[in-house]
């Protein structure tokens, strides 16, 4: 039976459906619903919540509560989540498994509380100090936010790394059915790292610090090695309509739906437009995107940011095709109609260079 | 021939790296003492700060976590509220307790979380190489206050037990020190309390420990002792600071 709910409140329940036993948080808009959903549906279904004195303590204690074998979540919004990069820093240096949820909001600084996507680069990029990366699920509609859920914990567990569900402001406020029955926490994962007590057992030690710079390179290359093997493993994206595109768009999370309405509309004007969704923004579809260059000469990057994917598609591209970006930063939800007049322009201009 | 005095289980067979005259070496002993008397090897998890008392976990053998810079008290939540039955304690100095952790290990004790907060307090950043800790004296000499430390522009000691006694959550406060054997007694008794606390599961635990930083305060062992007991017991005075019977 279908429910229907906030994508905060989804992710939520997706959460206790997952097995997440553990959930900290700390006030901050347009995420609220979510740590008030855990408030009170933790308690019942015997789970732990606290409201954290701050975001930094919050995700210490999913670091705390990971480190002694619980499935652990916190979730915030951007400038909270910049405070949390600290402590995603430490979770992915000790390999120890979280899930850290970001309804991004405008920024830089306190920005406002509307929908946006700048923070594409603190997400992809590891976001903390040091040589490493965080799993990135961008997903585009309430249902697909609750059905990430369970892969992003299993993620976690499965390469003991934090895990970021990238959604926005849009995405956590607006309300949709949502489907649950098929959301269950599928698998054990071995848990042979963490600290329980040494009873019957050598002592265990779970650090990140090492003085020995020759132990700390030899660290640094096996998460590399890691960070490889979820490259070349767990790629994830969608595409619609690209079989006989002449031009696709490139967008992820709400953008791309928004985009995916705009495309609707350009084909009823017979522009051959289709879309290419990345939905791990880390591990990014680098080849994916190559792949289509091959038959498609026109990129059009929309982002709700002054274009922070584009680099992606770029680096994606290596000089092939033509790319245009479209951004609107600042928390501006643009409509399916402003997105396919701008594509619409855009289109019949590069067939006019094209022809002249 | 009767064994009267043996290295602890609790401790592994190895080196303490601290300074000559370092109260961390002495204070890591009577830890794996009480866990041995207590019989709690096998429950005991430790929380290692940044500084020079992170490198316990080289020592204790027990499970240990090294937690960032002042977030001990926030990591020991997490790992207290999933392991309820264990005992959990975060091993803290000043610098890590008092100034960068101050939210942290202010609102566990709020909280009376189920922790012990073992309180290093030497009254300087002694790894980084002895700068102004929360906890430095008024007038005192450090690298990052030259000329002494001036309340005008550098503010005044912080009393941690004495803060924290008046949160509800709190339940056993007690400042001892390791100047003398007399004293170094009364420490681990101090933690025998606390950890008793934890298990009973009365509230919030902390046990502040003045302690020798020779290197960093530029004195002898020996000096380093007595300045403990004659000038900082002044602005920290010792005893149980609050007890929730």
């Amino acid at each position: 039976m279908k429910r229907l709910m906030s994508g905060n409140a989804a992710v939520g329940e997706a959460a206790i459906l997952s097995g997440c036993t553990c959930y900290f948080g700390y006030p901050i808009t347009p995420q609220n619903e979510l740590t008030e959903y855990m408030a009170k549906r933790m308690p019942e279904s015997g789970g732990i919540f606290i409201q954290a004195e701050s975001e930094i303590a919050a995700i210490n204690m999913v670091l705390g509560a990971s480190v002694a074998g619980a499935r652990a979540m916190t979730s915030s919004s951007s400038p909270g989540i910049s405070l949390k990069q600290e402590g995603i820093s430490y979770l992915a240096a000790d390999e120890l498994p979280a899930v850290i949820v970001n309804m991004v909001r405008g920024g830089p600084g306190m920005g406002n509380i509307s929908p946006a996507q700048s923070d594409y680069m603190q997400a992809t990029r590891g976001g903390g100090h040091g040589d490493y990366k965080t799993i990135v699920l961008a997903p585009s509609s309430v249902q697909e936010l609750a059905d990430i859920v369970p892969v992003a914990f299993d993620l976690a567990d499965m390469y003991r790394n934090p895990v970021i569900i990238l959604g926005d402001g849009m995405l956590g406020q607006m309300m949709e059915p949502v489907e649950f029955e098929h959301i269950k926490k599928t698998k054990d994962y071995p848990k042979d790292y963490i600290l329980t007590g040494a009873e019957n057992r050598p002592s265990r030690m779970v650090r990140s610090l090492l003085f020995d710079t020759k132990e700390e390179e030899e660290h640094n290359w096996k998460l590399f090695r890691k960070f490889q093997r979820i490259e070349n493993n767990e790629i994830r994206y969608e595409t619609y309509l690209v079989e006989d595109a002449e031009l696709v768009v490139i967008a992820y999370g709400i953008a791309a739906r928004i985009a995916k309405g705009a495309i609707k509309r350009l084909r009823q004007e017979s522009i051959k437009a289709g879309l290419l969704r990345p939905i791990t923004l880390w591990p990014f579809p680098y080849k994916q995107i190559r792949e289509l260059a091959k038959t498609i000469n026109d990129f059009f990057v929309f982002e709700m940011s002054t274009g922070q994917m584009v680099e992606d598609v770029k680096l994606s591209l290596e000089g092939r095709g033509h790319i245009s970006f479209y951004g609107r930063p600042g928390g501006v939800i643009p409509t399916p109609i402003e997105i396919a007049r701008i594509i619409s322009r855009h289109y019949y201009k590069s067939q006019k260079v094209r022809k002249s | 021939m009767k064994k009267i005095y043996t290295r602890p289980n609790a401790l592994k067979d190895t080196h303490f790296h601290y300074c000559p005259g370092c109260g961390h070496g002495i204070i890591n002993r009577i830890i794996a003492e009480v866990i041995d008397e207590l019989g709690l090897r096998g429950k005991a998890i430790c929380v290692a700060p940044a500084g020079c008392g992170m490198l316990i976990y080289n020592y204790l053998d027990i499970d240990t976590l090294e937690s960032a810079h002042g977030r001990g008290a926030a990591v020991a939540t997490g790992i207290k509220r999933v392991l309820p039955e264990n005992l959990i304690f975060s091993y803290q100095g000043d610098g890590d307790l008092a100034a960068i952790g101050t939210a942290e290990g202010f609102h566990a004790a709020n909280r009376g979380e189920l922790i012990t907060v073992i309180f290093v307090n030497n009254g300087v950043y002694g790894m980084t190489g002895g700068q102004m800790a929360p906890t430095t004296l008024k007038e005192q000499i450090t690298t990052t206050t030259p000329s002494g430390r001036n309340p005008v522009n550098a503010g005044y000691p912080v009393k941690v037990c004495e803060v924290f006694s008046v949160l509800d959550g709190t339940s056993y406060l007690e400042r001892v020190a390791v100047s003398s054997p007399a004293n170094i007694k009364k420490t681990k008794k101090a933690i025998i309390k606390a950890f008793q606390h934890q298990l009973n599961r009365t509230g919030f635990s902390l046990v502040e420990i003045l302690s020798p930083c020779p290197t960093n305060w530029k004195m002898s062992p020996l000096e380093a002792f007595k300045w403990i007991d004659e000038v900082m017991t002044k602005q920290f005075p010792l005893g149980v600071i609050k007890e929730v019977k």
